[in-house]
């Protein structure tokens, strides 16, 4: 589509205010349609979308063969009924779908902007602006269109916009006029301007733009930096002017919608397969029956013509056979019902309402219920077999408290006193008022070591309140709110300060704190940001004595090797501590000054701004400048920050490892740091026999590593179970003796494995992926550390490929899309870091422990109910159909119905519909919480033992056999019985009413040995079914509709005379019999003999609750040395220094309180600090906008944060 | 089914996911009904011993009485049937049958004895019986025209399509239309008692109330013609088989000729199955204490008129008494003792299974 775009038109030319100019190019306006219909187009397109669904195109086949005369052997309505009534069930879905998406495209278009018409702003809908308009936007306003931004009333032509709704990323971006366009503030001017801008075509890229404007003999390039994009929100800016380059369909947020198909499940899987199954089976007994029907015509029908001739077209019995084949396909299709798809569809979305009901998966703190936002997967939620999980903010909450430091080699914030039980919480009011009253400390020592003045602690929470991009708000004298980007940041500020060195504002160059009591403004040089290959920043500061030093926070691994030689002594007890504190699950930072003397900095200063200026490679350039002053450093300490853990996460993960599900870890953080959180989350456990990490370099390594760990599991076990034989395992074999993947079973929950995102590369790849797939999956718990986001869909695949299991992905941000796109289900966190993963997922909820809910409740039961509603639906409709089958040998094959056509009309959509949608939504085994505090009860979904072929297969049988008995019985006893005033009851019709009525009563019977839990529905359904096939009977087989209708109710006084008759009544009791007395025995003997899990918690309603999980685990092996890359976005210290972002840069510094300094924080303060932590590579995003379960927008972006700006990030088209 | 596209109002929507301050928001927590929570009051039925195995012998014991009884009157029912199709040479309708020919003016006759050894007594009913006749093939079960056959004018002149081949003979339409119609079984059966001094005396043969009570005042009705039958069916021709007009079917008796006459009637309601009966006449009871039928000899006059041979058919008498249960059925009975003892002996069986294995599951414990 893209390139096709190109092809078609090579450039825009869009010149400002020149509506006579633009129109001959006809771009397209800005009014958009996202409406599929229109009142007239409706119906065709509408029929001819769903007419694309091979089950409906089936069903117009069957009712064109069955307008043949010849061929017909029901009458027309018996398809088009329930076709019609499909087709409009849906088409009235649909319908509704698009008068919504009309409302809305009114709405929208609707909207108001002023537009710049002749030197005047006027107000214009939406849909009236045309490209090159100049369009006024105002604070909080939506842009109209893709806007080139002109002019702004902020300073150096810059605004904001909040793009969560194109990419629902929540942080604030800037955006740039060029500078020419920027000086043109009032609309006089703008009026008068008349740049012509040249640019690319529409295209999806929202990252995107290029374009030239040529004004006044001038050329001006323009970037995505200069762009106002539809769909976002202008904050924070008085006001802007643009120029409109892309209207309505030609934006990049309507070019970026796109189609999606759904996941589909196992289940539907299967169906599809099996229905398939039946359309065979279907033509086969078509065949036979059309053999036996030129066999029968040529015996018997020839010779019997002269009382029934053959129709017209027919002149031999291979014709009749022919036709007669067709018939029957018409009179059996019902073994595939037209009902199967939508009652599947309604379960699924009944399912789903429950899902989203649930108030213990609702979280008051955060006001989110749980949503199922795929409506088609739930069955599916009762399979799974691999958790992947994300850590930071699925495990843990993103929150981060200062824990401990080291300071200058004393480290700090261990409780020595081990009898102290509950430690004191120090409390720093009394020695510094502006101190965060939540701040949590409890060691004295350190307060003591600021107090007496220890001069490496003073410079080290110095550091702390320096070194940093965090805002401040100060709303009132001492009522500090620090707006930090990341939690680590705002915890170590916020420990500052606590501390007594309180960060209190800044200006582009200044940074004022209040350092024990005394404010302090120091002019800060320079910021030498963040970014994920420096994984560190500093800042230069002046301080009021005139002193220049550098500032450096990082990951202890990149700045230790920066560090003076002379550091030796404390960097190595430093280097303890880190260990300890990663160790503890710590995320830790390396903090180190330099001193520089004036001519240092000088010369540096001179450099920077070479490479400042430079115009290629600017990057680079910088990168190096910053890494020529980052060097020969004094180590000052370290800091510790704890990642505290979700509510209820080692619970849920006992409890999911208990119901054999299998979570494996996929972080981006430290292998210490995973390690740990997968200690403190019992994921990992003393235990467990070893737990080995892979953290090879090479490919060989990798492999070595991977073979000793499965050679060592394999001797473990081998020499515990004396080894066994078992299946082998599919995948190419690796090279030492094949793993028995029941034997690996069995071992399971002795291992652990452990493997970094280097190692993991190598075992991903083809020839080693099979080998790792055995591995890890012979171990109880996964961590994978250090991986990106790519990997992490790598992982999931290999395992959907390897193992042919459910998996499930869970995860919150950006970095876990790919992951939650490529798991048969994805499930979104809505937490700290946005939005995106939830727009992606197939379902979200806000707390992990959810998880276990979702799973061994809601997908339990759905699973269950899809399982038995599949069994009794194809039970029901072979039984129905297959009598035809049998009755085909008695009427000279002839596609002779045994049913009254009604019947046939109405069997599957009212007399037998309801109840078995009333079990299939409201069924349930066990309760609830049985099933949390049994999770074995969750096996059998992923055995996938309640509906397989297998089952299928037994489903079907005894429908066969139902429809033998039903044929058969009537059969032997009608043939010969009459009624009690003499006449046969042998007649045709009333063969068909004992026939339908035993059917009814049978499948009847059948639901409700099935239904095993009896709700009101249950009851009015099952017994309302049951008393609408007789109150309808009667109804059509009264007189009066006769009267009225004499050629189309036939069986006329059938109903009144034959259900009057004993022997009728005694044939369907025995034939009811005959059909539910061998199945009330096989269930009964495998409840008494072979009872499963559940029927047995059934039965045992009051049990003993099952011993709680095991104890915190004590100590743990040594990790190596850690360190953390924090989860910085870089480009903010660039927007601090440049003073872009504060509004009275010129002003005194203490006047943050006036509206418009406060006014960044103000937006600031509506948004949740996002934080993303991409790891170089590549992220797969696809935002899905929350919209309802059908129609949804999706929009893919490809993330890299190691080029520039805050704003660089590549967006692309996945779909 | 594909999720498309962009949806306008999703620029202007809250996401209920998003953490946005957008002020106060109302509670989204969901209603703690019954319903939502899953938690309606419901029935939970299991199969226990306790419920299943009395179940089974309660069905056996309902099953084996009932069968009995059936077996028992089914028993007491006398049931006469002879084949008077002709196939084999010492039949008495041996060259009726072979003879047969369309075109004959004069029928032909013929006449089998037979001998009852038992009286029967009560009212007996007279059955013909034919067999390898498809009466419940397709073409032949939807060729006909109810709404002639309700005395639809427009449907008289006019038959359905249904009708082919037997709509219209040349211009005119065929009343009653249709291959049922056309193929109307007429031989005529007369009975007669050959008492033993070898007087015969010919035995009164009822010939209305043998149909559905619907068919014949509902479901059929002669087409309006001011009484006279002729001038109703005037525009109309007969079925190609038959020898004479519709509205000459009973011409003695206005309530039993034409489409409401019961011979007819009986016919156009299909059989379903190719070996079937149709009512013929009714013998009633004689009043006092003679049997309706003595003992003795019989002779069945056969006017030959339906060929069957052609295609392998059969044609029979058949004399039977009925109970309250209708005909002779020993089928029902059988079937009814056969599966009381089974489900009574399924209860015995599995009893003994469930007290064998019952200590193992009580003590079980369940695993988690």
């Amino acid at each position: 589509l893209f390139c096709f775009q190109i092809l078609r038109k090579e450039e825009r030319r869009v010149r400002a205010n020149d509506r006579e100019y633009n129109e001959k190019f006809q771009y397209a306006s800005n009014c958009i349609m996202t409406s599929k219909y229109n009142i007239i187009t409706f119906l065709p397109v509408n029929l001819f979308e769903q007419f694309q669904e091979v089950a409906n195109t089936y069903f117009l086949f069957l009712l064109i063969l069955q307008l043949i005369p010849q061929i017909s052997s029901l009458s027309w309505f018996t398809t088009i009924v329930p076709l019609a009534l499909v087709l409009s069930i849906t088409a009235v879905k649909d319908a509704t779908d698009d008068y919504f998406r009309h409302k809305s495209d009114n709405q929208v278009n609707n909207r108001q902007s002023q537009v710049l018409i002749r030197g005047s702003l006027q107000n214009e809908k939406w849909m009236n602006v045309r490209v090159g308009d100049i369009i006024k936007l105002e604070n909080n306003q939506f842009v109209a269109a893709d806007l080139l931004l002109l002019s702004s009333t902020e300073p150096h032509g810059l605004c904001y916009i909040e793009t969560a709704e194109l990419d629902g990323e929540t942080n604030m971006k800037v955006r740039q006029s060029v500078s020419v366009t920027s000086e043109l503030g009032d609309p006089n001017n703008l009026a008068s301007f008349d740049g012509e801008v040249v640019c690319e075509p529409p295209n999806n890229k929202l990252d995107r733009f290029s374009g030239t404007l040529y004004w006044r003999e001038k050329k001006y390039s323009l970037t995505n930096q200069n762009m106002l994009l539809r769909g976002c929100v202008l904050r924070n800016t008085e006001a802007c002017y643009g120029l409109v380059i892309f209207a309505g369909p030609d934006t990049k947020l309507m070019q970026n919608s796109g189609r999606t198909k759904f996941k589909r499940t196992s289940i539907d899987r299967l169906m599809n397969t099996l229905v398939l199954w039946i359309f065979g089976f279907l033509v086969c007994m078509g065949m036979i029956l059309a053999v036996g029907n030129a066999g029968w015509e040529k015996e018997v029908g020839s010779l019997f013509q002269s009382y029934l001739a053959w129709d017209t077209p027919v002149n031999n019995f291979l014709f009749s056979a022919f036709l007669s084949f067709w018939s029957y396909v018409i009179i059996l299709n019902t073994v595939v019902p037209i009902s199967l798809y939508v009652s599947v569809e309604v379960i699924r979305l009944g399912h789903s309402y429950f899902i989203n009901w649930d108030q213990q998966m609702f979280c008051s703190q955060c006001n989110t219920a749980a949503e199922a936002r795929t409506t088609t997967l739930n069955e599916e939620l009762g399979q799974v077999e691999y958790i992947f999980s994300d850590k930071t903010g699925t495990l843990t909450q993103n929150i981060m408290t200062f824990n401990k430091c080291s300071i200058n080699g004393q480290s700090y914030g261990e409780v020595t006193d081990p009898l102290e039980t509950q430690p004191k919480r120090l409390d720093f009011t009394p020695f510094n008022p502006l101190a965060d009253p939540d701040f949590c400390f409890y060691d004295d020592k350190l307060l003591e070591s600021v107090k007496v003045g220890d001069s490496c602690t003073h410079e080290f929470f110095r550091l702390l309140s320096l070194c940093h991009t965090v805002m401040s708000e100060e709303k009132s004298e001492g009522e500090l709110v620090y707006k930090a980007q990341s939690p680590d940041e705002g915890a170590l500020v916020t420990a500052a300060r606590n501390f007594g060195f309180v960060f209190r504002s800044r200006t582009p160059g200044t940074i004022t704190t209040t350092e024990m009591g005394r404010t302090v403004t120091y002019s800060l040089l320079a910021i030498l940001d963040f970014n994920n290959i420096r994984k560190r920043m500093s800042v230069i500061v002046r301080n009021p004595e005139g002193r220049i030093r550098l500032y450096c926070k990082g990951a202890d691994t990149v700045l230790l090797e920066r560090l003076h030689p002379c550091n030796q002594e404390v960097m190595s007890i430093t280097s303890d501590h880190l260990n300890e504190y990663a160790t503890d699950g710590l995320r830790t930072l390396a903090l180190a000054y330099r001193d520089l003397s004036e001519d240092e900095w000088e010369a540096w200063s001179e450099s920077h701004r070479f490479a400042d200026k430079a115009t290629d490679c600017r990057e680079d350039r910088l990168a190096a400048a910053y890494e020529e002053i980052e060097q020969n450093m004094m180590l000052l300490g370290a800091t510790a920050i704890e990642d505290k853990l979700q509510e209820g996460v080692p619970e849920t993960i006992a409890v999911l490892s208990l119901a054999n599900i299998k979570i494996w870890v996929l972080t981006g953080d430290k292998q210490e740091t995973a390690v740990n959180i997968g200690y403190s989350c019992k994921m990992l456990t003393d235990d467990m026999t070893e737990v080995f990490i892979i953290s090879g370099h090479t490919v060989q390594s990798v492999r070595q590593e991977l073979r000793s760990v499965w050679l060592c599991a394999h001797c473990d076990t081998a020499g515990r179970r004396g080894g066994g034989v078992g299946k082998q395992l599919h995948g190419s074999p690796p090279p030492p003796p094949l793993p028995l993947s029941n034997l690996m079973d069995n071992i399971s929950g002795e291992f652990a494995l452990v493997i970094n995102g280097h190692s993991l590369a190598h075992a991903l790849e083809a020839d080693m992926e099979a080998e790792f797939v055995s591995t890890a999956c012979a171990c109880k718990a996964v961590i994978c550390c250090r991986v990106t986001p790519l990997q992490k869909a790598q992982v999931v695949e290999l395992i959907k490929k390897h193992k042919k299991a459910v998996t499930l992905a869970i995860g919150d941000g950006a970095n876990d899309i790919s992951m939650i796109k490529s798991a048969h289900i994805g499930v979104g966190i809505s937490g700290q870091e946005g939005i995106q993963a939830v727009l992606a997922s197939d379902y979200s909820f806000s707390q992990f422990r959810f998880l276990q809910r979702l799973l061994l409740v809601h997908g339990r039961w759905s699973y269950l109910r899809m399982c038995r509603f599949l069994c009794y639906f194809f039970y029901k409709n072979f039984a129905f159909t297959m009598v035809h089958f049998w009755f085909g040998f008695f009427c000279g094959f002839s596609a002779q119905t045994v049913y009254d056509q009604y019947f046939i009309t109405l069997f599957n959509i009212v007399y037998t519909s309801l109840p078995v949608l009333a079990m299939g939504i409201f069924d349930q085994d066990v309760p609830d919480h049985r099933s949390l505090e049994y999770p074995k009860l969750y096996e059998p979904g992923q055995l996938n033992l309640l509906f397989n072929k297998r089952e299928f297969f037994i489903c079907i049988a005894q429908g066969i056999y139902t429809s033998v008995v039903l044929f058969f019985v009537p059969y032997a006893v009608l043939s010969n019985a009459t009624q009690s005033n003499g006449v046969p009851l042998a007649d045709y019709q009333t063969f068909a009413v004992t026939t339908a009525t035993a059917l009814v009563i049978v499948v009847s019977v059948q639901i409700v040995l099935d239904t095993g839990f009896w709700t009101v529905f249950n009851h009015v359904f099952v017994w309302g079914s049951l008393g609408s096939y007789f109150i309808i009977m009667f109804a059509l087989h009264s007189q009066t509709l006769f009267r009225i209708f004499p050629n189309q109710f036939h069986f006329v006084g059938s109903a009144q005379s034959t259900l009057l008759q004993p022997v009728v009544w005694l044939t369907i009791a025995l034939a009811t019999a005959i059909c539910i007395v061998p199945v009330l025995a096989f269930r009964f003997l495998k409840l008494d003999l072979k009872p499963q899990l559940s029927d047995t918690v059934r039965k045992h309603t009051k049990t003993q609750r099952k011993p709680p999980g095991q104890g915190r685990l004590g100590a743990r092996g040594g990790s190596r040395r850690s360190g953390y890359a924090f989860a910085h976005q870089e480009g903010f210290g660039e927007l601090i220094t440049s003073g872009k972002n504060m509004r009275l840069s010129s002003l005194a510094l203490a006047s943050f309180a006036s509206r418009h300094s406060s006014s960044w924080i103000d937006t600031l303060h509506t948004q949740t600090v996002h934080t993303v932590c991409f790891s170089g590579e590549n992220t797969k995003t696809v935002i899905k906008k929350k919209k309802n379960f059908t129609h949804t927008v999706f929009l893919s972006q490809n993330a890299s944060v190691t080029s520039g700006s805050l704003q660089e990030a590549t967006y692309r088209l996945m779909t | 089914m594909m999720a498309s596209s962009y949806n306008a109002k999703e620029e202007d929507g809250h996401h209920s996911g998003a953490s946005s301050g957008t002020g106060v928001s109302k509670n989204k927590k969901p209603d703690n009904t019954a319903f939502k929570q899953q938690r309606l009051p419901a029935w939970q039925p299991i199969l226990t011993a306790g419920s299943v195995l009395p179940a089974f012998f309660v069905i056996g014991l309902i099953f084996i009485p009932i069968g009995i009884g059936l077996y028992v009157t089914s028993n007491n029912i006398k049931e006469f049937e002879i084949d008077y199709t002709g196939v084999s040479s010492d039949s008495p309708c041996y060259n009726c049958a072979k003879n047969f020919t369309w075109n004959t003016t004069e029928p032909c006759v013929c006449t089998v004895n037979f001998t009852l050894h038992q009286p029967f007594e009560s009212n007996v009913f007279m059955y013909y019986g034919l067999s390898n006749f498809y009466q419940n093939h397709r073409r032949y079960v939807k060729s006909r025209d109810d709404r002639q056959l309700n005395g639809d004018l427009s449907a008289l002149t006019d038959p359905s399509k249904e009708c082919e081949p037997y709509r219209k003979s040349g211009d005119v339409s065929i009343a009653p239309c249709g291959a049922i119609a056309n193929s109307l079984f007429n031989d005529t059966l007369v009975l007669y008692y050959v008492d033993s001094n070898n007087s015969i005396s010919e035995i009164p043969l009822v010939k209305k109330g043998i149909a559905w009570w619907t068919d014949k005042h509902v479901k059929f009705r002669n087409p309006a013609g001011n009484g006279n039958l002729t001038l109703a069916f005037k525009d109309t021709a007969k079925p190609v088989n038959w020898a004479k007009p519709v509205y000459e079917l009973d011409p003695l008796d206005p309530e039993n000729n034409g489409f409401i006459n019961e011979d007819f009637i009986v016919w156009m309601r299909t059989a379903a199955l190719p070996t079937f009966r149709k009512l013929y006449r009714i013998i009633q009871k004689k009043s006092g204490a003679t049997p309706t039928l003595p003992n003795g000899n019989y002779m069945l006059n056969i006017t030959y008129n339906y060929p069957v041979l052609s295609f392998d058919g059969r044609k029979r008498l058949i004399l039977s008494t009925i109970s309250w249960m209708g005909g002779k059925n020993p089928f029902l009975g059988i079937a009814y003792i056969t599966v009381g003892s089974i489900c009574f002996c399924l209860g015995v069986v599995l009893l003994i299974i469930h007290h064998k294995y019952d200590n193992r599951n009580t003590s079980a414990d369940i695993p988690s």
